[in-house]
């Protein structure tokens, strides 16, 4: 057994026993940040915090909210929103927060593609950050079954179908999936359960693995810079700190971070008192009714771009579209062939590639809120039709690119 | 199994074990998934055909899914080909249509418009005639005919009539 003598004071006491002087150091004040990084770098904070938002709101809605098919709605728009002090203040942030998530995801995904900050040993970052942002999808699907209005009804019905498969008829799976031939209450129950216990669950241990897929690699900075921590710590703890390229995570990088997430709040908040309209479907204030489909289904904006990506094809080709579009981006650390890790715009023909790739994915999302009918439906396939064409094109413009 | 070790063979043996304990709990937790008995048991719908008007489309429900019955009018029934036909229901002498009222695509509602005599499905723009037969993508597949039995001027959806054992016969349903 370890040797412990009389503590002097508290955090002696603590220190011989959980050694926190030493966890300090190796999450905080000596892990190491890059001087040469921007706002976009604060993301990851912003996603952290914005997490926190969403579990806490959840976790006050949870004590009303009922998850029976009978009474589902009136828990949320009665109970919740009209009896329950301040029950507005939490259904408001917890629906502008699962939809503003998605915004700080795709700029925090951006980022990293325009930087290059998924290669050479940074694939697993990559990697656990898009099994993120899957999970996030579910757990934002299940979320929008919750209220048991019509969108959530034919959201619901619309999403599950998609795994009979298309010409394969796989009716059981569908039916298994829902537990009844159309979604009922076997259906919302274990997708309330997965909203508030499994998946949120996933989520946290996702967490858990993206921040530790850093420790190695190291976060990227603005110019793909290869640096040597060792050096660069001990330049800075032996007194030079304006010579080294690096500093503390905590507290000085966290104090750009959290001026970061300062700005974002007020955004926020702004959105959530204000504006927080665009994240509450008017169609979803109609409780769910099997025998009337709303006039047009969509899901919210930021599933979109993937939606187009079904719509415009016949059944079959449509779904398996639809499946590559979902899990495409996982394969970018090994279709990207070219070693240079540095900004899009230093990278050539890649940064055509980039820009191209962002405006797509824009025009797929607002083709995929219009109807399909004539000149959108056009408009829409040769979307989807890029977005294909880019994939492919990816390994074959990196291969040609020019080692920087 | 002469070189491995004795922890080896522990290793082995606790693997066996849990293999075994890890199939049983994934038969129980499919199970555990699959629609009640009680919502597999209440499957059957009676629908009165008798004061039922033509061009006029009435919605049912069966199993909580929506149930379309057409009665077609005796121009519809002149005009329409051999496949059509196939797919009628006859009672008392009229023409019916009836099937699930959900697209083959993905399953919304199309809706019926009764001066073109075809459905529209209004999520991702498919189209269906008269019959239910699919004429426009990207539903893959016709409307589909639920079990059923002619009983005087009524169906019995859900159970399987000669009527209905005819059609799976000559491939009209699955």
């Amino acid at each position: 057994m370890a040797k412990f003598t009389k503590a002097t004071s508290i955090k002696d006491w603590l220190n011989q026993r959980l050694a926190i002087e030493k966890v300090e150091k190796v999450m905080a004040s000596e892990y190491w940040i890059p001087k040469n990084i921007n706002f976009l770098w604060a993301m990851g904070m912003v996603l952290a915090i914005t997490f926190g938002l969403l579990l806490i709101s959840g976790i006050f809605l949870l004590m009303y909210y009922q998850p029976n098919v009978e009474t589902a709605f009136d828990s949320v728009n009665y109970t919740i929103m009209q009896e329950v002090g301040f029950g507005w203040l939490w259904r408001h942030v917890h629906a502008v927060a699962a939809s503003v998530v998605f915004l700080i995801i795709y700029i925090h995904m951006l980022t990293g593609i325009y930087y290059g900050s998924y290669k050479k040993g940074r694939e697993m970052i990559w990697i656990s950050g898009m099994l993120l942002f899957v999970t996030f999808s579910a757990e934002a699907f299940s979320g929008y079954m919750l209220p048991w209005g019509q969108m959530s009804y034919w959201a619901g019905m619309v999403i599950t179908n998609l795994f009979s498969a298309g010409s394969l008829e796989l009716n059981g799976v569908v039916e298994w999936i829902r537990g009844d031939y159309v979604p009922g209450q076997a259906f919302l129950n274990r997708f309330f359960m997965l909203h508030v216990l499994l998946l949120p669950l996933a989520i946290i241990a996702l967490i858990g693995i993206h921040f530790a897929a850093l420790r190695i690699p190291h976060v990227n900075n603005q110019d793909g810079e290869e640096i040597d921590f060792d050096v660069e710590s001990k330049k800075y703890l032996d007194g030079d700190k304006a010579g080294s390229k690096v500093i503390r995570f905590a507290n000085d990088f966290l104090s750009k971070d959290m001026f970061v997430v300062s700005i974002f709040l007020m955004f926020f908040f702004y959105l959530t008192f204000w504006n927080y309209g665009f994240a509450m479907d008017p169609v979803n204030f109609d409780p769910a009714d099997g025998l009337v489909t709303p006039a047009h289904i969509y899901p919210e904006w930021y599933f979109l771009w993937s939606y187009e990506i079904l719509r415009p094809f016949s059944k079959d080709l449509g779904l398996i579209a639809f499946a590559i579009a979902q899990v495409i981006f996982f394969a970018l650390p090994f279709l990207d062939r070219s070693d240079n890790v540095a900004p899009a715009n230093r990278r050539g023909a890649f940064a055509i590639w980039f820009w191209l790739m962002v405006v797509d994915l824009i025009v797929l999302t607002a083709m995929g809120k219009l109807p399909p009918e004539g000149a959108f439906n056009t408009i829409g396939l040769i979307a989807a039709l890029v977005f294909f064409a880019l994939w492919i094109a990816l390994p074959f413009i990196t291969k040609s690119e020019k080692k920087l | 199994m002469e070189k491995s070790s004795r922890r080896g063979f522990m290793g082995k043996a606790f693997g066996a074990v849990a293999g075994v304990g890890a199939l049983g709990s994934l038969v129980a937790m499919k199970q555990s998934w699959d629609p009640l008995p009680s919502v597999a048991a209440a499957g059957f719908t009676e629908i009165d055909l008798s004061n039922v008007e033509e061009n006029k489309l009435i919605v049912e429900k069966w199993r909580g899914k929506p149930i379309f019955v057409l009665k077609k009018t005796a121009e519809m029934v002149a005009n329409q080909g051999e496949t059509e036909l196939a797919r009628d229901i006859i009672v008392d002498g009229s023409h019916f249509m009836i099937t699930i009222g959900l697209c083959t695509h993905l399953g919304c509602i199309p809706a019926y418009r009764d001066a073109k005599k075809d459905f529209l499905c209004a999520c991702h723009g498919g189209e269906f005639n008269a019959s239910g037969i699919h004429t426009k993508s990207p539903p893959p597949s016709p409307l589909v005919i639920p079990p059923f039995k002619v009983a005087g001027n009524t169906v019995v959806l859900g159970e399987e009539g000669p009527e209905y054992q005819k059609m799976k016969a000559d491939g009209v349903v699955a």
